[in-house]
């Protein structure tokens, strides 16, 4: 539908199968990433945003996960239809992620130069020495100091920053053209979730990829991403440019997410924040119509029966509410 | 005014041994001569990035830990002098309430039973007293009376923290210390705890100690708002003079790394070079030069001291 | 065990399969006395065409040098056999769990001399431990076996309690309950020991099997239960001898011990998976 993207997702439909019933995680997104753009994909925990970044992956744990529905187009080719050999060859070479939690993704018993020459060595047929060296530039891509010493180095033998630059270079050593960074900044500090941030950008741009940035983090998502997706229990509830999105957000929960956050802006201390009043939903048990209708400050009668379609309010902005 | 609290050069080492066998010893120097002051009634926030000691602070504060050195006075009590008895007195005065609202609750005891634990300790309220004041504490933190026989796993992570903070308030406590209260919850629903705690202050006159690595969070909160870096306050000032004009280089950065929710205003970020020192090999001189832009002669070898630059406005740093 | 089982409510398969077992052996041993076809210790007049019997119609399990029939003495050695295994588990489980608590809850220098002791009670080859308790005890029999295996089998429930301990110390919930102004007592009892229980419940099912199995090692070596009491191990004891030519003599009790061992593995892995904190919803 949309033309000239690299990966377009329609109607995803992951679903989980435990004991209590049918979690439906990821209920019908669409969505599609540009060549070389910046994809912001927010919600809160729970909305199903890492979920379908590991069904562009195929990386469900099944059981209890399947994908039971939808379709993801990456450069033409239907990854959902793909033998399990060739979304191998994929993973890590033309798409590849990262996690929120670096220490738990690296192995703690190799070098960090041996993992990053595996992931190379995997996907290429190349000598270990060559595998090696390329890893070393890797490694100084992400900028490493003194990678060629570093790179004899164990995980824990590097700091959290550290571990995640290692983490980049392991994802970004063959050159992929899409890049799903999944809570890359949450685990670090501040002063690192800046440098982190900002090496993600660079090689972004130096390396003409696309990223899907996933993100509780409204200000990650506001100096990074060209275009945003607001995702509540399980679908897109709005989708636009970051622009448009942080000017004139169209959904209530956009609106209540932005509104929560504290302001920095000097002589507003004391004033109430304005929360979103009540609980994350819980998949089991969701209501009928609009998702978001039980918490939302401008429900009205017509919210409930039926669930709204995402709609296209103006050129690019689409919105999944009856009120936009 | 009379500060409730005040924390006189505070250090707490922990002892590691370094090597396998007869390994020479170190400190961590977790808290190295912290000092403040925390009026009645008035929030003061702590910020620091991991490890800058801010929850080891919190913990001698309360003397969960002994110091290494220094003085805690509540009012007029020295905490670290307190007696059996007198201690058993201050915990019903300063309470806690932890970041993780999963390993802060007693996975095995109700609702009820945890809330009414304080009540029980100091023999409070008994039987139906207990059960009334327990339904009255988690009606004050948004929760009901319904909830009491339920069990901590049945309860998300924003619910948790209510009944953490009405744990808390069981015993009638001055001063509530909480440690990164919110750091661990969606967006949505740390406004929701952020207001509450608002609410709280007022309704009942608490005095806060408010820990947290979100400035932004700390900022909106606090009165003043306290700066930490490897185990020592480098910047002290109220939250609004803190956030116009900031001096301490580390704060400069701090808050210049706060993501700015708007698009088009590209800020100028000073992006700090490497990662935070360990505090067993803390540098000498000012412990941040290795990562300050603006380092110049003296700051490698000579530690600046905190000082008042302006009327309130405290900085450790050779520039001022 | 208040909180023990709330909000779970489910029987894994492995608690059924577990508990049935045990049921069946259990029973067995109880009503051993209505089962046995035979005395078990009667020894026939006649030995000739009664001794060493192979298994068939009138003699399930076959007989034994002495004629005696083997299906009454499995029987009646199954009351042994468990008599040993849950009575020695329910004597050091609390001297290990109170060790445990002490040594992780005061740490410092006494969890060094309790840990250093469990360590070097857990190092010293249990068997060899074994023979120099029964020769202290001059008279190998029920209660020498019991205290021989005492004597060993407290060091792993206390260093299960102690590593919980450690690492509940460090959970937040006991720092408020210190905050609050706990005394000692209220921490240990009320706040530590029901964190533990679990683990502890757990680790109960799998030591009654290895009591089980120490104690068929220990008659095996002639230390343990003194005839005319039957157990497993006095029994598998007798057969070894013929292992090659009358292998039912070994086979049978080995059977009933496997299967028993088994019964208590399979309960206590099913009570892991229920009892695990982590697999709740």
């Amino acid at each position: 539908m949309r033309n000239g993207s690299l990966l377009t997702i329609q109607d995803l439909q992951t679903h989980f199968f435990t004991g209590e019933g049918v979690v439906r995680a990821v209920d019908g997104v669409t969505l599609s990433v540009r060549p070389g753009e910046t994809l912001g994909l927010v919600g809160e925990s729970g909305c199903g945003k890492t979920v379908t970044a590991l069904s562009i992956l195929r990386l469900i744990p099944n059981p209890p996960g399947r994908i039971v529905g939808g379709t993801i187009c990456f450069e033409g080719r239907d990854l959902l239809r793909l033998p399990e050999e060739e979304m191998r060859s994929i993973r890590g070479c033309a798409i590849s992620m990262i996690f929120q939690e670096p220490m738990t993704s690296l192995n703690p018993v190799f070098t960090v130069g041996e993992q990053v020459a595996e992931g190379i060595r995997h996907h290429q047929k190349v000598s270990r020495r060559e595998a090696w060296d390329r890893a070393v530039e890797v490694l100084r891509r992400v900028k490493i100091p003194d990678p060629a010493r570093r790179a004899y180095e164990y995980p824990h033998q590097l700091s959290g920053g550290l571990r995640q630059r290692v983490m980049i270079a392991m994802a970004l050593a063959l050159g992929p053209r899409l890049l799903i960074a999944d809570e890359p900044t949450t685990a670090l500090d501040v002063t690192i979730q800046a440098q982190i941030v900002d090496l993600l950008m660079g090689l972004q741009e130096e390396m003409q990829m696309a990223v899907i940035l996933i993100t509780h983090d409204l200000g990650v998502i506001a100096e990074t991403a060209d275009r945003v997706v607001v995702m509540y229990a399980g679908r897109v509830v709005e989708e636009a440019s970051a622009e448009q999105l942080f000017e004139t957000p169209l959904h209530p929960y956009t609106q209540g997410l932005l509104e929560s956050l504290p302001k920095l802006e000097t002589g507003k201390r004391h004033r109430r924040l304005t929360a979103i009043p009540g609980l994350i939903p819980n998949l089991l048990d969701l209501p009928t119509g609009c998702k978001f209708a039980p918490r939302c400050p401008k429900v009205i009668g017509d919210c409930w029966p039926t669930e709204p379609e995402l709609r296209e309010i103006r050129p690019g902005h689409w919105a999944r509410c009856i009120l936009a | 005014m009379e500060p409730l609290l005040v924390v006189k050069d505070l250090k707490k080492y922990f002892p590691v041994k370094k090597g396998l066998w007869f390994g020479e010893r170190a400190d961590v120097r977790a808290v190295d001569g912290v000092s403040f002051a925390i009026g009645r009634g008035e929030t003061l926030g702590l910020v620091g990035e991991s490890g800058c000691g801010k929850s080891t602070t919190a913990r001698l504060v309360l003397r969960l830990l002994e110091p290494t050195a220094g003085e805690v006075h509540f009012g007029k009590t020295p905490v670290f002098k307190a007696n059996r008895k007198e201690m058993h007195q201050l915990r019903r005065k300063m309470q806690i309430v932890f970041q993780d609202p999963y390993s802060s609750l007693d996975p095995r005891m109700s609702v009820k039973e945890i809330v009414g634990e304080g009540l029980v300790i100091h023999r409070l309220a008994r039987g139906k007293e207990k059960t009334d004041r327990v339904a009255e504490l988690l009606e004050m933190v948004g929760l009901g009376r319904e909830h009491m026989g339920r069990y901590p796993h049945e309860f998300s992570g924003g619910q948790r923290q209510r009944i953490g903070i009405a744990r808390a308030l069981a015993v009638g406590p001055e001063l509530l210390i909480a440690d990164e209260p919110v750091s661990a919850l969606d967006v949505s629903i740390q406004a929701q705890v952020i207001n509450l705690f608002e609410d709280l202050q007022r309704q009942l006159g608490l005095t806060y100690l408010f820990i947290a690595h979100d400035l932004r969070v700390v900022k909106h909160i606090s009165d003043r708002v306290a700066v930490m870096y490897l185990g020592q306050i480098v910047e002290l000032a109220e939250s609004d003079e803190l956030y116009r004009n900031p001096l301490h280089p580390y704060t400069q950065a701090l808050l210049s790394a706060i993501p700015v929710t708007d698009p088009k205003t590209k800020r100028q970020r000073i992006i700090l070079e490497g990662d935070p020192p360990s505090p067993i090999q803390v540098p000498a001189g000012c412990r941040f030069h290795p990562r300050c832009p603006k380092r110049f002669d003296p700051c490698d070898t000579e530690a600046p001291v905190l000082r008042e630059v302006s009327p309130g406005h405290w900085v450790s740093c050779h520039l001022y | 065990m208040r909180g023990l089982f709330s909000g779970q409510g489910r029987w894994s398969p492995g608690i059924v399969l577990g508990s049935a077992i045990l049921l069946f052996f259990g029973l067995m041993a109880l009503l051993s006395t209505l089962l046995a076809p035979y005395d078990p210790t009667r020894i026939p007049e006649r030995l000739q065409g009664f001794s060493l019997l192979p298994p068939r119609g009138d003699h399930w399990f076959g007989t034994d040098l002495l004629g005696r029939d083997l299906l009454s003495r499995v029987l009646y050695g199954a009351r042994i056999s468990l008599l040993v295994g849950i009575v020695v588990e329910l004597v050091v489980t609390p001297i290990g769990v109170t060790i445990g608590l002490f040594a992780g809850y005061f740490g410092g220098s006494m969890d060094g001399v309790l840990m250093r002791t469990t360590d070097a009670v857990m190092a010293f080859p249990g068997l060899v431990l074994a023979i120099a308790l029964t020769a202290v005890l001059e008279q190998p029999g029920l209660l020498s076996v019991i205290i021989v295996l005492t004597a060993v089998r407290w060091t792993s429930v206390a260093r299960l309690v102690r590593g919980q301990v450690l690492s509940l110390r460090e959970a937040e919930h006991i720092a408020a309950i210190v905050a609050l102004g706990a005394g000692k007592g209220r921490i240990i009892f009320r706040h530590l020991l029901p964190n533990c229980l679990a683990p502890i419940l757990v680790a109960m099912t799998f030591g009654v099997a290895s009591n089980i199995l120490a104690e068929a090692g220990l008659g095996f070596l002639g230390l343990g239960i003194q005839p005319p009491m039957v157990s497993w191990g006095s029994l598998l004891a007798e057969g070894v001898v013929y292992l090659t030519a009358k292998p039912w003599l070994c086979v049978f009790p080995g059977l009933a011990i496997t299967c028993t061992v088994l019964g208590f593995h399979v309960l206590g892995d099913g009570l892991r998976d229920v009892l695990d904190p982590r697999l709740r919803s």
